[in-house]
């Protein structure tokens, strides 16, 4: 018997491995001509991995602290063995989650896959995609260079628009009045240990889901399947799918290696807080759909301010995104046009807004 | 008990009363407070030119806001509403003040300390004692009204305190005031002085630095000339005047065996390759034989002097050379991605080096020079070397990524066949 066998059995005996691994064994997953979408959550699984190990990785070396984050990205980047493909990873990678969570999420709403049953596995999927924007938003200011400060500033203060809560919730984020070193250490916290452990349980409940409730089938495949049951087809996820998805996980490796080596991300200038704010500043792609939204709202609406109308409408959607399952009728055919049509009106306005926010001055 | 209250109410009715009295007292002091009465302009602002002044333009005149009147200047009695004795010569009326009379009568308030310490205690009081050195001012002296007075400068009716970017005399509009006579050729035909100063200073570097840049330090007709006492400022003084601002430049030329030279000949020292109202934005070209020469304008090709100004620009272009070479390595590395900012860093100390070379340049000595030369190739030839390490560093990552595509490529190919054995 060789070494792994040895350790294999010895492993069973007292684990009882192969109870734990039964449901994978007999896990089959449908097999259609829309199956790669389902791939899409597999690779943002990869990413939040890979953004676990390179932030890892990364806090050997970084020092969070108005004084010292930008030197010790400075140092990571230019001293440290292989510190700039490390750190080009990190942010390379945690934009590429935010891609393709935001792809996931509208390939669920367009194949239907967020239907009774499955009204929890979107719920803690929407709430991961928020979380992942906090990721996005906490982590952009660790580096304290200029354009991460005043993206920062300018961010916290939409927060401190907000109603009532608005005020505290600009002074606990910025752990003052302005953006200063106590910011980048409370967003540091943020970063490497709140965010990652609510995120860590909500992936495990969102797999768990995910595992009891199977792989949705979409309605107009579902229909074809009952049509001619012989039509019906599926794989076997282990090993068949999980090899698939391990050949999509090596293609986002390798382009995560392509992206870091040609294009490194770039450090910037390090951050003064008494120069004026560089101009045409913006945030990350992610956040410039709703940016832009509030740039174009007028100051005056009504009797309302224009960025606090602004602030509570992207609120109040994000409550609504979040509880869409539940607003489905029973009868299909009542919901069916209108949901698919909202997804398309947010995936039309999220894709023009972020390129007119890019493109204008 | 209710005579007591009555008694208390009719007290609390008297306080009201007493209290919307002083009130409406106070209302009426505080708008009859600090207008004076200027029945001038009741008839003046519906006069045509040169009579006329509007409400509008008096208002905007510094001496209107600190609360003078016309009177101030004009005398007579402006709180009467009847011309003939608003204007009667018993009030002291003075009627339009001579040209020749202008400065004496700026000068009792202006250059009297004590009033206008009243309104600007910074204000300098020496306007009229300066005006009585200038050309100016002598000419007018001798009977010549047709040189500038206080008003063609500062403007009348309508006067604004130089900060004022409307202001005539605001640093930005100083040459423009000073050419509506001196670039009039008609005009200024009697005094057989150029009238193309204006047109020259438009083309200049300090223009360029007023006017373009918006740099209110930079020097306009009055740095160089004077105000109040303004008067050119002599061929041998030109050299103090330019090193009120350049220096370091001074400094060096001070050390010359050109200043000797210029001293003896009785030339205008800086003025001499630099030329003064249209001066340009200096090039090294300057010490060259070609296009925008100066040395070659009084030395000979060949002679001891012009192998000096040759080894000179040798050294100037030696670094400016380095700079830029480095200068292009790093744009490619940093293009790429690498983090060179201690290269850039660098060149900006290598640039540093650069410019006070060329301030060196005055002292004409090959020595002083070349030890800013060599500072700055130092630097130089190191941000090069930085910036070559950055494209070797960019090329073995890029190689490395392509060994991992490889890598990449093979199990993804090693991959898709175990599945079509495992499912075949």
């Amino acid at each position: 018997m060789s070494p792994i066998n040895a350790a294999s059995n010895w492993l069973k005996e007292r684990l009882e491995w192969d109870d734990l691994v039964a449901p994978l064994r007999k896990k089959a997953v449908p097999l259609h001509r829309l199956s790669y979408w389902y791939f899409l959550g597999g690779i943002t699984l990869f990413l939040f991995g890979v953004q676990v190990l390179t932030g890892i990785l990364l806090l050997l070396y970084y020092r969070p602290g108005a004084n010292e984050a930008f030197e010790s990205i400075q140092h990571i980047m230019t001293q440290v063995q292989y510190g700039w493909l490390i750190r080009s990873i990190h942010s390379w990678s945690a934009n590429l989650m935010i891609f393709t969570a935001f792809a996931h999420m509208f390939s669920v709403l367009f194949l239907k896959a967020y239907r009774k049953p499955r009204e929890l596995t979107w719920l803690t999927g929407v709430v991961l995609l928020f979380l992942l924007l906090g990721f996005g938003f906490s982590g952009y200011l660790l580096p304290w260079n200029t354009l991460a400060f005043f993206a920062t500033k300018v961010g916290t203060e939409i927060t401190g628009q907000i109603p009532f809560i608005g005020g505290p919730a600009l002074i606990f984020l910025r752990g003052g009045e302005e953006v200063t070193g106590a910011t980048l250490t409370r967003f540091f916290g943020f970063h490497v240990a709140v965010l990652p452990g609510i995120t860590t349980l909500l992936i495990l409940a969102h797999l768990l889901l995910v595992q009891r409730l199977g792989m949705s089938v979409p309605p107009k495949v579902e229909a074809e399947w009952t049509a001619n049951p012989f039509a019906r087809r599926e794989m076997k996820f282990f090993p068949n799918f999980a090899l698939r998805e391990l050949m999509a996980w090596y293609v986002a490796l390798g382009a995560l290696g392509a992206l870091a080596a040609i294009s490194p991300w770039n450090l910037g200038v390090k951050a003064d807080p008494f120069s004026p704010a560089p101009a045409g500043i913006k945030p990350e792609w992610y956040f410039l759909f709703m940016f832009q939204t509030l740039k174009l709202i007028p100051a005056k609406v009504w009797l309302v301010d224009g960025e606090v109308l602004g602030v509570l409408v992207f609120g109040m959607a994000g409550v609504l995104w979040l509880l869409l399952p539940f607003f489905e009728s029973t009868k299909a055919s009542v919901t069916k046009s209108w949901i698919t049509g909202l997804a398309t009106f947010a995936l039309v306005y999220i894709t023009g807004m972020s390129v007119y926010g890019y493109l204008a001055k | 008990m209710a005579t007591l209250q009555n008694s208390s109410r009719s007290f609390g009715a008297a306080t009201r009363s007493a209290t919307l009295a002083s009130f409406l007292l106070s209302v009426f002091l505080g708008i009859s407070y600090g207008q004076t009465r200027n029945s001038c302009l009741d008839c003046h602002s519906a006069l045509p030119e040169p009579l006329g002044v509007s409400q509008d333009k008096f208002a905007q005149d510094i001496h209107a806001q600190k609360g003078l009147t016309c009177a101030s200047c004009h005398g007579g009695d402006p709180g009467s509403d009847d011309p003939d004795k608003a204007m009667s010569r018993t009030a002291g009326w003075k009627g339009k003040i001579e040209r020749k009379q202008i400065p004496q009568l700026c000068g009792s308030c202006h250059s009297d300390p004590a009033y206008i310490r009243q309104f600007n205690p910074g204000l300098r009081t020496d306007q009229l004692d300066q005006y009585h050195t200038s050309v100016h001012g002598k000419r007018l002296a001798a009977g010549d009204t047709k040189v500038a007075v206080c008003i063609d400068c500062h403007s009348v009716h309508d006067l604004r305190a130089p900060s004022d970017p409307r202001s005539s005399v605001n640093p930005v509009n100083i040459a423009t005031t000073c050419s509506r006579c001196h670039s009039d050729a008609v005009y200024m035909k009697q005094y057989a002085i150029p009238t193309d100063q204006f047109a020259k200073y438009s083309q200049s570097v300090h223009h360029d630095a007023i006017a373009v840049r918006g740099d209110l330090s930079a020097p306009t007709c009055t740095t160089c000339h004077g105000n109040h006492g303004a008067a050119p400022p002599g061929v041998d003084k030109v050299q103090n005047v330019c090193s009120t601002c350049h220096v370091f430049q001074d400094q060096m030329y001070e050390q010359s065996s050109h200043r000797k030279a210029f001293q003896a000949a009785g030339l205008p020292g800086c003025v001499v390759c630099h030329s003064n109202h249209g001066i340009s934005h200096p090039t090294d070209a300057k010490l060259s034989t070609g296009s925008g020469a100066t040395c070659i304008q009084c030395h000979q090709p060949g002679d001891a002097c012009d192998q000096a100004r040759a080894e000179l620009l040798g050294g100037l272009n030696r670094l400016d050379t380095a700079i830029k070479r480095a200068d292009d390595v790093i744009a490619v590395a940093e293009s790429s991605g690498m983090e060179v900012s201690e290269a850039r860093m660098g060149q900006s100390q290598a640039r540093d080096a650069l410019t006070k070379a060329r301030v060196t340049v005055h002292s004409f000595r090959q020595d002083l020079m070349n030890q800013d030369i060599q500072a700055g190739m130092k630097i130089a030839t190191q941000d090069l070397e930085l910036g070559q390490r950055a494209m070797a560093e960019r090329n073995r990552r890029r190689m490395g990524l392509g060994m991992s595509l490889l890598a990449i490529g093979m199990v993804l190919v090693s991959l898709r066949a175990y599945i079509k054995k495992i499912e075949s």
